[in-house]
């Protein structure tokens, strides 16, 4: 009973918890899956023609990509490293800290943790969210994270938003990050196809920001059925020796 | 084969004779009440989190580096080690979960030990001193947690110092002195980080361990209470193992351990579920601004400390300054758990067990646990979101939470005041009290 008690009480616990957590005001589920692991690759690839230019993921190393995502290291090394790094090394970049904070107003960051401490719906929508604005410096500008310093590096894919006429600054609240956006100039994607190329990208980020939850995943189960039959005969040897307290 | 056992066991007897009566002192004659319920498990709990951070903290010693020293721009040794360990090092992501997820069930489990200490009045004539020792124990947790948190030097460790560091501050005269020396800079820096270190894997751990067994020896020299607040030792004498022994007691070995067992078997389910599939609980055992390196220019959207802190953290920020000081927050703060360590003698009342209490004790530690509860959502910034939500965007938050959070601060004092003048002026009707045992499971 107590166990029903505990269980219920974590259920609560939990819905309460994700329940906080998601009100990320006006974030798209980006719907991303460890166990896609195509997703992943893809998004791999991705980061490494679209954003590793600027962004490092500084903790993460090509190996441990290769490995994790099922690729050929020869080919992680051939089609991921543009730096002339080894594939043991991690992903860092070229791009000086000095020359990115002159270049862009802020160095662009590292992103390896970028999911767990924005999470995946603020990436996904994010990418989603760039739009033309003339006043900006590099001529973008974003609903999501307003006067970003970041350039839409996925406009080819993408197309070219503006914000709707009548929205205005208004954006920013929006239910939806995308919705008061509107597709000036389409990009070489549908926004179909695009949704999915955001959605890769952060499961890749998602994966990059903690490796580990491959292997806790599949290993939890393990864990969890030893300690059930533990228990189960830890109860049947205690209600053995009780039966002579009355 | 038996003999050889027989025959090293002789041979440590001869040369270490107070091992085994301290054995049987503690654990198999040791007569616990023979109807300990649910709320029993948690003193047991809280010893097996406690050998996990012990453990568990080993191991991630030898990968942690206490260096607030650059190694990538913006990024800390520390912070770096923090993701060395969760990545290259072997099963280093299960050890740190383990010891993170622990962080946070030791508080769940102490917090529901006190209130087990509540609800059959333990710390009442003869426990006062364990009673005692618990708080102590429950003061050096809290401090052990602090340092804890401030080692991956993530901006909500860094910011978190700043905030509780400053709080020193408050004091007269010597407050700003004293923040500097604590920190041994004008920042939480390289040298905050180094002491925290030290402070967190040997001193504080020492102090734990010493209180632990302390806390553990005064329990079995007074014995055990029980769901009925019954004294077994008053009571008949005589049972099957031992005609000294108290009738309503059975040895704890090898009766509570094995009961302990499927009490520790259900909650390494619970831990272990957090720990494989949700180890940051939704951002409540690990934050997500935590994520992000310490940057002292950075300060995150909210400062708000991990949720064991937050009743305590609320009560701070609900107390407002005046005669130009802070420091009535931070008095109050304080003084929450001070009054905890003055419950033996704040009730006066002679029946121990809830079953048998009167009613306004049963209402009042209702209230207690509910404000508890509330100012923990308080300080947890819960109901600064949900305030726009139930009262519309345009409601003045400020004042709601404040006169929300006030109320329920002064429901939580207002338990102490009640409890002392319920008991002590003679208001409380009992009901009788059996002279044995009632049940037990």
């Amino acid at each position: 009973m107590f166990a029903k008690l505990a269980g219920a009480a974590l259920a609560c616990l939990m819905t309460f918890a994700s329940a906080t957590a998601s009100e990320g005001g006006g974030l798209q589920s980006a719907g991303v899956s460890l166990n896609d692991v195509a997703s992943m690759q893809r998004g791999a690839k991705l980061f490494f023609n679209y954003c590793s230019g600027c962004h490092s993921l500084q903790y993460l190393r090509y190996s441990r990509i290769a490995e994790d995502l099922k690729l050929d290291p020869k080919d992680v090394e051939k089609s991921f490293v543009f730096t002339g790094a080894k594939i043991g090394d991690q992903a860092k970049n070229h791009m000086p800290h000095a020359g990115g904070t002159q270049w862009f107003g802020k160095a662009p960051p590292d992103l390896t943790l970028e999911a767990r401490s924005k999470g995946p719906d603020w990436i996904y929508t994010y990418l989603k969210s760039f739009y033309l604005d003339p006043s900006r410096p590099l001529g973008w500008n974003n609903t999501l994270f307003a006067n970003a310093s970041m350039p839409n590096p996925l406009w080819e894919l993408q197309g070219i938003q503006v914000l709707k006429p009548a929205s205005g600054e208004g954006a920013h609240g929006g239910h939806e990050g995308g919705a008061a956006l509107d597709l000036h100039t389409p990009g070489s994607q549908t926004p179909e196809q695009f949704d999915q190329t955001a959605r890769d990208i952060t499961a890749f980020l998602q994966y990059a920001a903690e490796p580990a939850a491959l292997q806790r995943e599949s290993m939890g189960v393990w864990v969890l059925l030893y300690l059930a039959l533990f228990t189960f005969i830890a109860y049947l040897l205690k209600h053995e020796f009780w039966k002579d307290v009355h | 084969m038996a003999s050889v056992f027989t025959n090293i066991g002789n041979w440590v007897n001869e040369r270490a004779p107070g091992l085994m009566p301290v054995y049987r002192k503690h654990m198999t004659e040791y007569y616990a009440p023979k109807n300990f319920n649910f709320w029993y498990y948690f003193g047991v709990l809280a010893l097996v989190v406690l050998v996990n951070q012990l453990l568990t903290g080993i191991f991630l010693t030898m990968n942690y580096k206490p260096s607030a020293a650059e190694v990538a721009p913006g990024v800390s040794a520390a912070f770096a080690s923090v993701e060395y360990i969760m990545r290259d090092v072997s099963w280093g992501w299960l050890i740190r979960y383990m010891h993170s997820t622990g962080a946070s069930l030791f508080f769940v489990v102490v917090y529901l030990h006190m209130f087990r200490g509540l609800l059959y009045g333990s710390y009442k004539k003869p426990r006062e001193l364990v009673w005692i020792l618990g708080m102590l124990i429950f003061l050096a947790l809290m401090a052990e947690a602090f340092l804890g948190y401030v080692l991956p030097w993530g901006n909500m460790s860094f910011w978190g110092a700043k905030v509780i560091i400053s709080l020193f501050g408050t004091i007269p005269w010597i407050g700003p002195s004293l923040v500097e020396w604590i920190m041994g800079d004008y920042l939480p820096a390289d040298a905050t980080l180094n002491r925290f270190f030290a402070l967190h894997v040997i001193a504080l751990p020492l102090v734990l361990l010493l209180l632990v067994v302390l806390h553990i020896f005064a329990l079995h020299e007074v014995g055990s209470n029980n769901p009925d607040g019954v004294e077994i030792k008053k009571g008949p004498k005589g049972n099957r193992w031992s005609e000294k022994a108290p009738a309503d007691g059975i040895p704890f070995h090898p009766y509570y351990t094995l009961h302990d067992m499927v009490g520790i078997g259900f909650f390494l389910i619970i831990a272990s579920f957090i720990i494989f599939y949700a180890p940051t609980f939704g951002g409540w055992f690990l934050e997500h601004d935590n994520f992000v390196p310490a940057n002292n220019l950075a300060t995150p959207e909210h400062i708000k400390p991990v949720w064991y802190f937050t009743p305590f953290y609320a009560i701070l920020r609900m107390v407002p300054s005046f005669f130009g000081t802070a420091i009535w927050g931070v008095i109050a703060m304080f003084g929450a758990i001070v009054l905890l360590f003055l419950v033996p003698w704040l009730d006066r009342g002679t029946v121990k067990s809830v079953r048998y209490r009167g009613t306004g004790y049963k209402v009042a530690l209702g209230l207690f646990a509910l404000s508890f509860f509330m100012l923990g959502a308080v300080g947890a910034g819960v109901s600064a979101e949900m305030i726009p939500k139930i009262f519309g965007a345009d409601a003045d938050s400020t004042f709601i939470e404040n006169l929300f959070g006030r109320f329920w601060t002064i429901v939580y004092f207002a338990f102490f005041a009640f409890l002392w003048a319920y008991t002590h002026f003679g208001y409380e009707k009992t009901k009788p009290v059996p002279d044995r045992v009632t049940t037990h499971d």
